[in-house]
């Protein structure tokens, strides 16, 4: 089948790559462009490993076809770090405890992130809504709750 | 996966191409993509435009338009469609709500279609590129439908209208059941006109006919519901799912449609 050409940028790079028509943006991320921080967990749009941030919005990069990112802004946890300082919901992840065998994390991450970009200071209600269509194995969800909670506490310190 | 997608700006142009085998729709992707990624092999080509009138949403004198590709978070969030915004946000969790749209949600088994739930009970209209159809004889018939939805119209009831899902997940789980209805009121009180739709109590959503005859002159008061929670049951057929049977469907009905219609 013919390749077909896909332009956007991820993490503020610009990104050109020939993808075969139909590939999954999940895909085209990780096996292609070699971003492996969105995880495939199910394929299926159920458990949330796999998200993304697409022009400011949370997306399921397993269920996007990469075709249609043409001309998008991307972002993935993986271009959260600055010159190797944590993101605060990073840093807030690790010291929470809020990680655990660390596949739900990349994808928690980018659902708390858009939340706090949108909703700087989050009641635990709308935490647990942002994160409603992530599912974690490990830690019993408290934990992330509390590294969001705290993450954006420390945001609103550092604004101040 | 062998699967191509090809993209055209105008709908009639979409419309063309998909008059070939092996061709389908695509809106968010939230079926078709997953259905593709679970090994459907009966697609090999995923049509889809980007002509900008899919998109928009245009609210005036009471009469709404929502484009086919308006998404379900684009609805929750427009300030003209404030009191539909729940039954949006019913829609699974905040990454499908931005992807989801209102063109597949018209397509979505049960247990989905929550928001044409909502649809049916606002008596809307689905657009094609030549016509419209009243949204109870195109769900009769979506299995044959071949041609683009554009857009849904319908006109905002000034009050009235109500929407409940029921899910055992909170805040986001699949629908056990959805109701929405439209009533109106008498100044004395009593209903007269009503409108209600049920979601997962068959393949796809229906009208409680029954139920909306026998509130018509009633107050909505538990003696005066009385007899259409009675005839909530008539002609459903509701999806025995991994969420519920059949059997435990029909049985919590009346009490749900109970409080949405004294809520
Ligand atoms: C994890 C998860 C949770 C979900 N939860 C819910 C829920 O709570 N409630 C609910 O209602 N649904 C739910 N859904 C189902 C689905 O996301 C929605 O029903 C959504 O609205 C489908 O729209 P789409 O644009 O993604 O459809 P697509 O997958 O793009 O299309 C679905 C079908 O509709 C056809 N189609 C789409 N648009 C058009 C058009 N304009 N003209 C002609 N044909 C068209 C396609 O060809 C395809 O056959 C869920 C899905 C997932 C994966
Ligand atoms: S891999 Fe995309 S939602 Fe699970
Ligand atoms: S840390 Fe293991 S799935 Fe969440």
């Amino acid at each position: 089948m013919a390749k077909v050409p896909v332009q956007f940028t991820l993490n503020g790079a610009e990104k050109a790559e020939f993808i075969d028509s139909g590939t999954t943006l999940l895909n085209a991320l990780r096996d292609k462009i070699g971003d492996t921080s969105p995880k495939g967990g199910c394929h299926q749009g159920t458990c949330g490993a796999c998200s993304v941030i697409i022009d400011g919005e949370l997306r399921l990069s397993c269920l996007t076809l990469a075709e249609t990112c043409n001309g998008a802004a991307i972002t993935t946890t993986s271009g959260l770090s600055e010159g190797g300082v944590l993101h605060p919901l990073q840093r807030a992840f690790l010291d929470a405890f809020a990680t655990q065998c660390g596949f739900c994390t990349s994808g928690m991450i980018m659902a708390a992130k858009v939340l706090l970009d949108h909703t700087p200071n989050p009641s635990r209600d709308e935490v647990v809504e942002a994160l409603s269509g992530n599912i974690c194995r490990c830690t019993g969800y408290e934990p992330i709750i509390q590294a969001v909670l705290t993450a954006a506490r420390s945001n609103s310190q550092n604004a101040a | 996966m062998a699967l191509a997608l090809q993209t055209f700006s105008t709908v009639k142009d979409a419309n063309a191409a998909l008059k070939a085998a092996g061709t389908r729709y695509l809106g968010g992707g939230t079926l078709v993509v997953r259905a593709a990624n679970e090994g459907d092999v009966s697609v090999s080509s995923l049509i889809r435009s980007t002509e900008p009138a899919l998109s928009a949403i245009t609210v005036s004198g009471g009469k709404v338009r929502i484009g086919a590709s308006v998404t379900m978070a684009a609805i929750a969030r427009h300030p003209d469609l404030a009191s539909l915004a729940h039954a949006a946000r019913a829609v699974g969790g905040p990454a499908i709500r931005n992807m989801a749209t209102v063109g597949g949600n018209l397509f979505a088994p049960a247990p989905y279609g929550d928001f044409t739930v909502a649809l049916l009970a606002l008596d809307a209209t689905v657009n094609i590129d030549d016509g419209e159809l009243p949204i109870e004889t195109f769900l009769a018939k979506r299995e044959s439908n071949h041609a683009i939805i554009t857009a849904v119209g319908f006109t905002f009831p000034a009050d009235g209208f109500r929407f409940l899902k029921v899910s055992r997940i909170k805040p986001k789980g699949v629908s056990v059941l959805s109701i929405a209805a439209v009533l109106e009121q008498a100044p004395d009180g009593t209903v007269s006109s009503a409108r209600i739709a049920l979601g997962c109590m068959a393949d796809r959503p229906m009208r409680a006919t029954a139920a909306e005859k026998a509130l018509l002159g009633r107050t909505l008061t538990s003696d005066g519901i009385a007899p259409t929670l009675a005839a909530a049951g008539d002609g459903t057929s509701p999806v025995t799912d991994p969420i519920a049977s059949a059997w435990y469907r029909n049985e919590v009905l009346p009490v749900h449609l109970g409080r949405l219609l004294l809520g």
